[in-house]
């Protein structure tokens, strides 16, 4: 039931809770942030399981990412997630796609640890007993249980990076895009991370300058200067970007 | 830093009020004060009210007296001000009112839970739906001010350091303009990330003129 | 509202709580202390504009009002809404909103005197016009004492207001949060 007065970027999209995890694609995309243009051109389908995108600063990797979710929306082109248009389902793309960002200090947004994982199941009308239920589930699963009542800003970094993807993940998405989810980490909590994308059995896209994470990947582009240079699986794509850089 | 609320957790009768009602009280407080400028109904009203600190509140004398502590300069200046321009009675009166409020303020904020203030205040500001406001942001924007608070501090104690390490000793101030920029710059961040979690999920009331 | 102007405004709210902390300076004869929160008052109206100004401190009053000790010297809660000093708090949100308008009318050729002008009169005219008055109403005391009273944060007020000058210029030069509509900042 469409409210009559939702704008058309609201829309949801008939069924999208029960639409099929197919593939992102992207269609001719360019993105400008005013007159300066980051990326350009840029078509892709990624259907694979899970990808990396690498690049140097500034390349556009952020962009691409965010383009995912419809952080940004694309100034020509169309990114299409599972067959939704970001542009026109915007509530619904983003309900499919989680995302964690590098810095996690802007990504907890309430004094303590439960409410702030409990946040996006508000937003999503989830009732208080389920809500209850599946953020003592996901806190255990990513050992933060003990810290529940807990101030957000005494915890270590790298636990405060485990408590936003706690964040995203208790609102189980259907896929999950990563931005640099390890730079700012030591590197016991790197692989702490790099274990937890492992174990996702949803659809992953990670940037990175942490090449080590893109192990057992299925596919890695590389971007440079708004365009997607190589694309293939991580061996040679990531071999290649090292000799390139070198 | 660690924020603790003012509120104090006793099993006093005033502690299990709905605090709207403490505040529907407090407010009528503050008019029938000012509306009837008689000594003898400020006097009752003051009894009243730490009668109520003490039996209703379960607070201590000594916390009650510290409620009345940060004006307590003020209520002798009052006193003494009025002593040698008016009278005695104006004085008192001006003096026993302040204090009473004060202090029956304190009460209701260490009775009052800070999640039952918050609904109170979303509830008073429904009407605003009418101009297409959500008042269910409010308490995430209390949430987030909360949050950034010691993250504000802790930032400004890295540039602190980041700028001592390089020797420079400048005047505190100058500290301002790198840390607002920063936080900003998080600040904008975290509302991407809150929007990824679907903080824009609602879409806002339609304001009253744009109703059919 | 868009949830970057709501961050913006917590984020403000927050400056002014820190703020806060800064020990007060205590002049023995007035009972208000004098403290760095006027300059948050000026802060956010120079950085965020009129209307994400003046909101940030009303929600920065709506935290104090649900009893949490951000106001310096740790206070909080609703008795200092009953003080005798009340009409300056009900005052910040109004400062920080012309501090604001002045900004953005000001925005194009803002520069340290056109900015120390709207800190001025937001963040010391506004601020004095609101809180002395209240306090005379307030405490049944003749307008003249209560303005005399106050003449002793003047020359602190002054200089909170030069600060605030030179970070809203500052500030523009990196970070335009008021030009915002048009073109984003970058972020990383
Ligand atoms: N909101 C914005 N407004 C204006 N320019 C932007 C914005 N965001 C990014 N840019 C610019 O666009 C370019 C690409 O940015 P992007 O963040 O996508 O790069 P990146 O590949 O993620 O870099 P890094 O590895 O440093 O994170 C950069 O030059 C950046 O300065
Ligand atoms: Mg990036």
């Amino acid at each position: 039931m469409a409210r009559p007065w939702r704008r058309a970027a609201d829309r949801p999209a008939q069924d999208d809770a029960v639409l099929p995890r197919t593939a992102v694609e992207l269609v001719g995309v360019t993105h400008s942030y005013g007159d300066r243009t980051v990326l350009r051109d840029v078509s892709v389908v990624l259907a694979e399981h899970r990808v990396g995108v690498i690049g140097s600063n500034g390349s556009g990797k952020s962009t691409f990412a965010r383009l995912l979710n419809g952080l940004v929306l694309p100034t020509a082109g169309r990114v299409l997630v599972d067959g939704l248009d970001t542009a026109e389902h915007l509530r619904a793309v983003r309900r499919r796609v989680g995302f964690v960002f590098q810095d996690p200090d802007a990504q907890i947004v309430h004094p303590t640890v439960a409410e702030d994982v409990a946040f996006g199941l508000h937003n999503q009308r989830v009732p208080a007993a389920e809500r209850e239920q599946r953020v003592a589930e996901v806190l255990a699963r990513y050992g933060l249980a003990g810290h529940a009542d807990h101030p957000a800003h005494l915890l270590s970094g790298g636990q405060k990076q485990l408590l936003a993807i706690a964040g995203v993940l208790v609102m189980r998405p259907a896929r999950v895009v990563f931005d640099e989810p390890t730079t700012l980490l030591d590197l016991a909590n790197r692989r702490r991370v790099a274990r937890v994308v492992e174990e996702l059995e949803q659809d992953v896209l990670v940037v990175t300058h942490d090449l080590d994470l893109l192990a057992g990947f299925d596919r890695v582009l590389v971007v440079e200067d708004g365009r997607v240079v190589a694309d293939g699986a991580p061996g040679e794509t990531v071999g290649w970007y090292v000799a390139r850089m070198s | 830093m660690t924020l603790l609320a003012l509120y104090s957790p006793r099993p006093g009768a005033l502690h299990r009020t709905p605090a709207g009602w403490k505040l529907a009280a407090l407010a009528g407080l503050s008019v029938l004060l000012f509306a009837v400028p008689e000594l003898p109904v400020a006097a009752t009203a003051l009894a009243v009210v730490v009668l109520l600190a003490l039996a209703g509140a379960r607070l201590t004398a000594r916390q009650v007296l510290a409620q009345v502590r940060p004006v307590w300069l003020w209520l002798a200046g009052l006193l003494a001000f009025h002593l040698v321009v008016t009278d005695l009675a104006t004085g008192a009166l001006a003096v026993l009112r302040l204090a009473t409020l004060v202090l029956a303020a304190a009460v209701v904020t260490a009775t009052s839970r800070v999640a039952e203030l918050v609904a109170v205040i979303e509830w008073l500001l429904a009407p605003l739906r009418l101009v297409g406001v959500r008042p269910g942001r409010i308490g995430l924007a209390i949430a987030m001010t909360l949050r950034f608070i010691p993250l504000v501090a802790e930032r400004a104690g890295r540039i602190r350091e980041a700028q001592a390490a390089r020797g420079a000793t400048r005047p505190l101030f100058l500290l301002l303009v790198p840390l607002l920029v920063q936080v900003l710059q998080l600040a904008h961040t975290t509302a991407e990330a809150l929007d990824a979690r679907g903080a824009d999920d609602e879409a806002p009331p339609r304001p009253f003129w744009r109703r059919s | 509202m868009k949830t970057r102007d709501l961050a913006y405004i917590a984020l403000f709210a927050a400056v002014v709580a820190v703020l806060g902390v800064l020990p007060p300076i205590t002049v023995a004869v007035v009972p208000v202390p004098i403290t760095a929160q006027t300059l948050g008052v000026m802060l956010a109206g120079s950085v965020l504009g009129a209307r994400r100004g003046g909101l940030a401190l009303l929600l920065f009053l709506a935290v104090v009002a649900i009893g949490m000790p951000v106001l310096s010297g740790g206070r909080g809660g609703l008795s200092v809404f009953t003080g005798p000093a009340a009409g300056y708090l009900y005052s910040w949100p109004i400062g920080a909103f012309v501090v604001g308008l002045l900004t953005q009318l000001f925005w194009r050729r803002l520069n340290l005197g056109w900015a120390f002008l709207a800190n001025v009169v937001g963040g010391i005219l506004v601020i004095y016009a609101i809180g002395i008055p209240f306090t005379s109403l307030y405490a049944d005391v003749p307008l003249w004492a209560s303005f005399t009273g106050s003449f002793v944060f003047l020359p602190g007020d002054g200089v909170k207001a030069l600060i605030a000058a030179l970070v809203a210029v500052g500030v523009r030069r990196a970070y335009p949060v008021i030009e915002l509509p048009a073109r984003q900042p970058a972020h990383r």
